[in-house]
């Protein structure tokens, strides 16, 4: 790999940008395609003659998960760089101190976020990313996207509910909130309230986390985790089976 | 945390460390996997000269033949391909204990 493409390959990381790597497996000579918003732009080796390319670079970037293609012009490897998956918490409480380190090591680029600032303390979160503006401000600078779960923890609707507005106005692909069904309920009148639809509000997980009869905070973080891992992975297993 | 949890950010971070502390370097990259393999295919580990390595391409039962492959990568400056599996113990005197097989793609990273 030529130094020029790994420098690119770095910078698209650090930007949270996507591309793909185009690797021709006997001569290691590559081609790196990146993305900016709409536009493609190439560098490094002419892109080869692969029959239906595009379609299958866009496959790759949308599985997120590389593959070799024979072909008569060689055999690629194509790889695709896609930012990691965020994760936004909203709460600096027990829940979060176990949630954030497991979080981390699932992948996750992760963010606690919290007004109050006796919680979000470096004490208490030592290793991970603090935010102490409200969520609603930090989420019309860094908006959830596709590759975004929410998850609001501090049972407190003041703090809970600005993030949970911003999130389902966005692309997140999990937005979770901890509280009874009985405190979802109530939420669910502040945001019929607020003029969300039904289908809109659908969207929250709420109680939060797959039904694991979790107890402890660290074992609740493990419920919100399956809950993110499913909506992101899908289940593998028939449900026959 | 433990090299096993490096992200691919991580590996690529370390290898241009090494490059920019003047060491020549490989990548090592997991490109194909069948049945059930340990590490994904994307998996990324990064050799120096020294033998030193960051990331990973399986649960540790090949790391051994792939820093190998990666030195002579870095000695004659051409890419490989390695395949691994169960039934391949014998080509390279390892395998993979989880019955998975899977191909690693290595290359030299250029320093400048």
């Amino acid at each position: 790999m030529k130094r020029d493409i790994l420098d690119l390959i770095q910078d698209v990381k650090a930007r949270r940008q996507s591309a793909v790597l185009i690797t021709e497996m006997s001569s290691g000579e590559q081609s790196l395609l990146r993305e900016d918003g709409e536009t493609r732009s190439a560098y490094g080796a002419p892109l080869p003659a692969v029959e239906d390319l595009d379609a299958r670079l866009d496959a790759v970037m949308a599985r997120d998960k590389g593959e070799i293609v024979d072909s008569e012009a060689g055999r690629y490897f194509i790889q695709p760089f896609n930012p990691p998956k965020r994760m936004l918490i909203t709460g600096a409480v027990h829940i979060s101190q176990a949630l954030a380190p497991m979080a981390l090591a699932t992948g996750y680029d992760v963010r606690v976020i919290d007004p109050r600032s006796a919680w979000a303390t470096p004490e208490r979160f030592p290793g991970i990313l603090l935010d102490q503006r409200w969520p609603d401000e930090v989420m019309e600078e860094i908006p959830p996207d596709r590759g975004t779960a929410v998850v609001t923890l501090t049972h407190d609707p003041k703090i809970d509910d600005p993030a949970l507005e911003a999130a389902l106005q966005s692309d997140a692909f999990y937005i979770g909130a901890l509280g009874s069904k009985k405190t979802h309920g109530k939420r669910v009148a502040r945001l019929t309230e607020a003029g969300f639809s039904e289908a809109q509000i659908a969207r929250i997980q709420a109680p939060i986390g797959l039904d694991i009869g979790a107890i402890s905070p660290a074992e609740i973080a493990v419920a919100v985790l399956a809950q993110t891992t499913l909506a992101l992975r899908g289940p593998r297993r028939s449900k026959a089976a | 945390m433990t090299d096993a949890a490096l992200s691919s950010d991580d590996v690529l971070k370390q290898a241009e460390g090494w490059l920019d502390a003047g060491d020549s370097v490989a990548l090592a990259t997991v490109v194909r996997t069948w049945g059930s393999s340990p590490r994904p295919v994307g998996s990324q580990l990064a050799v120096n000269a020294d033998g030193r390595f960051v990331g990973s391409v399986s649960g540790g039962c090949i790391e051994g033949a792939v820093v190998t492959e990666a030195h002579e990568s870095i000695a004659d400056g051409k890419p490989r391909s390695l395949a691994f599996g169960v039934s391949d113990a014998m080509a390279w005197e390892v395998g993979l204990t989880c019955g998975g097989e899977i191909e690693v793609f290595v290359e030299k990273l250029e320093g400048a």
